[in-house]
């Protein structure tokens, strides 16, 4: 029992504990309930942080548990883990401030809460985990630990909506499942190593490892919501608006594409999933969502739905920057695991505080919100241009690696697909930013909250997106700083083609 | 001679008399003495794990004359699950039950089928466990028709006259055996047995009278109604113990002493009707109006499940990865005798609530009661097979064994049980999410909410993540 084979677990403990005590809590001890939250949320930043420190000096962390003979439960941390977990657990802290303003009078909180810290626990777990069966384990968790979030304002929409979300989920784990017997059955019980563990297998089991990576793609895209496997997304935007985030920004969206990323890195390594023909299925899937996505935000009236449409294409963006074979887009897609998560988070901070203050939940409502809400439409709009890719926001850094990339693999397809992308992305988040800063502010907003204090609407909610909007600023002006996105990014590229 | 295998049987069968002699007194002795049969059932697990086996014959004759008790990692894993299920259902009942009379007569039959139950686990010959196992059908019966209304008899004696005709014909079976062996005691046996017709037939005819008892498809048409209708703390009994103790025989019998007799197309049909129980017994929870009756097909699914196991053990050689299956099976045993024992639970508690068990009519009562619900989620969880309860792992066992043994085709049987008890769990857990006022607190009665909720969580969190001890206690003893 030492500090290398305990933190990983008590990462994962630091919120899956106040997580069972948040349910216990009776209903209106809001402080108590507050506490716990944000202890939680403190405690795994500092471990989070020591975690960083240890894994840039080349120390290895690991716990083990060993549930069968060949059957273990592995927590890791490598590079690529610990790009998750930082973008995990400093989200968390955010979006949970944010979630304590905007639930502050709505009932079955300590239900809300206990689900939260669960659902961000798996999705930490999902980030260390250290072999398919343990990811799998996370994985499951995600689903069962999201579905009451989903649900959770009771009406028969949300209903659907996660009914709909559990059918497509648990589906996809079945697949999931299955995939990663069948590997565990060839390979016996192996960790994901650094430039994957397949290829030293024989050519005679070509066919069976095809079809084992369909079976994973397709467990792995329902939650990253890869065409046509994205029907859940815009349904379950009934959640409230810190699980819209939270669910597009880090936990399941991003669980997915972080599946993707690890089996095609460290299971299959990249160069035997090219050999396969592989990374050119996922780079088709990955572009046709990109395209697709954007296309149908463009027609979204519901801000939120808008936003949706936008996850579905934005997080492709990852799958893509893995199916190029090279350095340099493997950077892009890694750092838009971090760059897609705070903007995205941004945009749906911004959304829920329209909705919470004004009532405003279509776009065509949002004429002349710049001037009632000022600093909530500057971060809306600092995460909007970054969405569209235009320097210096953390957006830009992405699509240049990711356009550098292609060219360097000589996939200048992937060039088109980049500029369609920042076109359509353009076309449907533009129009938003000039109604908001341009047009005249309307007699009456649908539903306006009476507002106390100094600012446009209550602190909880104002400062989140705030402090996001400032991380995805940071992230591009000081991309090449240490411990920056980028450069971790590039740590692990590094690491990745040894 | 082991002591602590004739207590493991006379303890509660103690407790049962006292508790029939001092009525006034019998939730205090019932009480008492579940806590000293589990101090007891701790005693032989310990034993078992330290030695590998017990052994001990009753007033100190030999094998074919005297009554002998055994123990092996099979029976003392299952003990040990039935420990806890009882423990949990006592300290529940002593909550449940409204009215004294009701509470009376329970405890009496319930220590009777205990000590039963024990026994049976235990019976180290034949006939002994006939008398076991007709013991704990009579005591079963009884125990479901508790409540008095027309269904709950009506059921009851069906299950009574279907228990009848099992036990016959497994008796029959016995018969045969004696006839041609001329010895009950299973290790005897073992060793005389040459594959042939006489003995082919005897297995066939126990077999058919166990499976009737285990409600193994096509014969499980008894069990939905009379779990159903009995009262909670007996509904979990019936469906977490009573159920698994004919399963158990039917493995001693087929992995242990008619091991030679066991052919792989015997195997392949066992397999192929726990493949139908799979699919029909989820179908049917699916469709369930009631959540008692749900969680009654599901125990007909779960049934299925622990037979798929046969015809791979039947295929693979003796050896690591063979005992890793067994364990494996074992694991799911045990995990769904706690998780149904929990659902069954929670699902009464409901019922009480709500003065109905009608799904569809819920609505606020699973969410005014935030304890049971997560029973029914956590129990849920383990009877889907999703992490990280102790189903997963016998899963993930299963599925791998299923693929290295080349019969593939149960991985589809799998997939799609596993997604039919993912919509009929979620079926249920949806109605939590209204528009009802917020509950309170998390624990509306404890003394009976908080053991449904331990059984449940026990299934889920330590079967799921602790089980690594299991493959000691059945490696040093098991009949793999």
């Amino acid at each position: 029992m030492s500090l290398e084979t305990l933190l990983p677990a008590a990462i994962v403990v630091s919120s899956l504990l106040p997580g069972v005590f948040i349910f216990l809590v009776k209903e209106e001890s809001h402080i108590l309930r507050g506490v716990l939250n944000m202890a939680g949320a403190l405690i795994k930043l500092v471990l989070v942080g020591v975690m960083i420190w240890g894994v840039y000096q080349g120390e290895t962390y690991e716990t083990r548990l060993t549930l069968a003979p060949g059957l273990d439960l592995v927590l890791s941390a490598d590079a690529l883990s610990v790009l998750f977990v930082t973008l995990s657990t400093v989200l968390w802290l955010v979006t949970t401030v944010y979630a304590i303003g905007y639930l502050e009078h709505s009932p079955n909180r300590s239900r809300f809460f206990g689900f939260f810290s669960l659902c961000v626990s798996a999705t930490v777990g999902i980030a260390l985990a250290g072999n398919l069966l343990s990811f799998v384990i996370f994985y499951e968790m995600l689903t069962l630990a999201t579905y009451p979030l989903v649900a959770h304002r009771g009406t028969p929409d949300a209903t659907r909506g996660a009914k709909i979300y559990l059918a497509y989920t648990m589906s996809g784990g079945v697949l999931l499942l299955v995939g990663a017997i069948w590997l565990q059955a060839i390979t016996g019980p192996v960790d994901f190593t650094q430039g994957g563990y397949l290829e030293a297998l024989s050519g005679d089991l070509q066919g069976p490892l095809v079809a084992i990576f369909v079976l994973l793609l397709a467990g792995l895209g329902i939650k990253a919501a890869i065409v046509p496997l994205h029907g859940w997304l815009p349904q379950s935007m009934v959640a409230p608006a810190p699980v819209s985030a939270l669910l597009h920004a880090v936990a399941v969206v991003k669980a997915g594409a972080f599946g993707i990323v690890r089996v095609v890195y460290d299971v299959y390594g990249i160069g035997l999933a090219d050999r396969l023909g592989l990374l050119t299925l996922l780079g088709v899937l990955a572009s046709t969502t990109i395209i697709y996505g954007s296309v149908r935000a463009l027609y979204q009236d519901g801000l939120k739905k808008r936003l949706a449409y936008s996850t579905v294409s934005q997080v492709s963006y990852i799958a893509l920057g893995a199916s190029i074979l090279g350095p340099i887009a493997t950077i892009g897609g890694m750092v838009h695991l971090v760059h897609q998560g705070i903007m995205k988070i941004t945009l749906f901070f911004c959304a829920g505080n329209y909705a919470e203050t004004l009532g405003v939940h279509k776009v065509s409502e949002m004429d002349g919100v710049g001037r009632r809400m000022p600093l909530t439409t500057l971060a809306f709009t600092v995460g909007a241009l970054g969405m569209i890719g235009i320097p210096p926001i953390a957006g830009f850094v992405s699509k240049w690696y990711l356009g550098l990339g292609a060219v360097e693999a000589d996939a200048h397809w992937v060039l088109l697909i980049l500029a369609a992308s920042s076109l359509l992305n353009a076309g449907y988040f533009l129009p938003i930013l000039y109604r908001a800063w341009f047009r005249p502010e309307p007699d009456a907003w649908p539903k306006e909250r009476p507002s106390k204090g100094r600012f446009e609407t209550m602190g909880a909610l104002l400062w989140p997106p705030v402090v996001t909007a400032g991380l995805c600023l940071i992230a591009g002006l000081l991309a090449a700083a240490p411990f920056s996105p980028l450069e971790w990014a590039a740590l692990i590229a590094r690491r990745e083609y040894l | 001679m082991d002591a602590s295998l004739a207590l493991a049987v006379s303890v509660p069968l103690i407790g049962g008399l006292l508790a029939t002699a001092l009525p006034k007194r019998a939730q205090g002795l019932g009480l008492l003495a579940s806590v000293a049969t589990v101090l007891v059932v701790g005693w032989v697990m310990a034993g078992v794990w330290q030695q590998g086996s017990l052994h001990a014959e009753l007033g100190g004759w030999a094998a074919p004359l005297g009554i002998a008790l055994a123990a092996d990692g099979l029976s003392a894993a299952l003990l040990g699950m039935a420990a806890l299920v009882a423990l949990g259902v006592g300290i529940y009942a002593s909550g449940y039950f409204r009215s004294a009379d009701a509470d009376r007569h329970f405890w009496p039959l319930w220590l009777l089928l205990w000590a039963a139950l024990n026994g049976l686990l235990l019976a180290a010959d034949l006939f002994n466990i006939y008398v076991t196992l007709e013991l704990l059908g009579l005591t079963a019966a009884a125990l479901g028709a508790l409540t008095g209304t027309v269904d709950a008899v009506r059921a009851n004696l069906r299950y009574l006259l279907v228990g009848l005709l099992g036990s016959m014909t497994y008796l029959l079976g016995v018969a045969l055996v004696y006839t041609s062996y001329g010895t009950l005691d299973l290790g005897l046996l073992s060793n005389a047995l040459e594959p042939g017709p006489v003995a082919a037939t005897a297995l066939v005819l126990m077999t058919a009278g166990l499976a009737l008892k285990a409600a193994l498809f096509p014969l499980h048409f008894w069990l939905p109604p009379a779990h159903a209708n009995a009262p909670a703390p007996v509904s979990a009994a019936l469906s977490a113990l009573v159920v698994k103790a004919a399963f158990y025989l039917i493995l001693r019998l087929w992995l242990d002493v008619f091991a030679p007799v066991v052919t792989p197309s015997a195997a392949g049909l066992m397999g192929m009707l726990g493949a139908l129980a799979v699919i029909w017994g989820s179908w049917r929870a699916l469709r369930a109006e009631r959540l008692k009756l749900l969680a009654a097909y599901s125990t007909v699914a779960q049934i299925g499940y622990l037979c798929l196991f046969l015809p791979l053990l039947q295929a693979l050689p003796p050896g690591a990865e063979r005992d890793d299956l067994f364990v494996a099976l074992v694991l799911m045993a045990l995990t769904h005798g706690l998780a149904k024992a929990g659902l069954f639970l929670a699902a009464g508690l409901v019922q009480r609530s709500a003065g109905h068990d009608r799904i569809d009519d819920l609505g606020g009562t699973a969410q005014h009661m935030p304890a049971t619900t997560f029973t029914i989620a956590l129990a849920g969880t383990a009877l889907i097979g999703l992490p990280p309860s102790g189903s997963f792992v016998g899963k993930w066992i299963l599925m791998t064994s299923a693929l290295e043994s080349g019969q593939w085709w149960w991985i589809l049987v799998i997939a799609i049980g596993t997604l039919l008890a993912a919509a009929y769990v979620f079926r249920v857990l949806s109605r939590a999410f209204n528009l009802e006022p917020t509950p309170r607190s998390f624990v509306t009665q404890a003394r009976t909410e908080v053991p449904a909720l331990l059984l449940a969580l026990t299934s889920v969190a330590v079967l799921g993540l602790a089980a690594d001890p299991l493959w000691r206690l059945l490696g040093a003893g098991g009949g793999a």
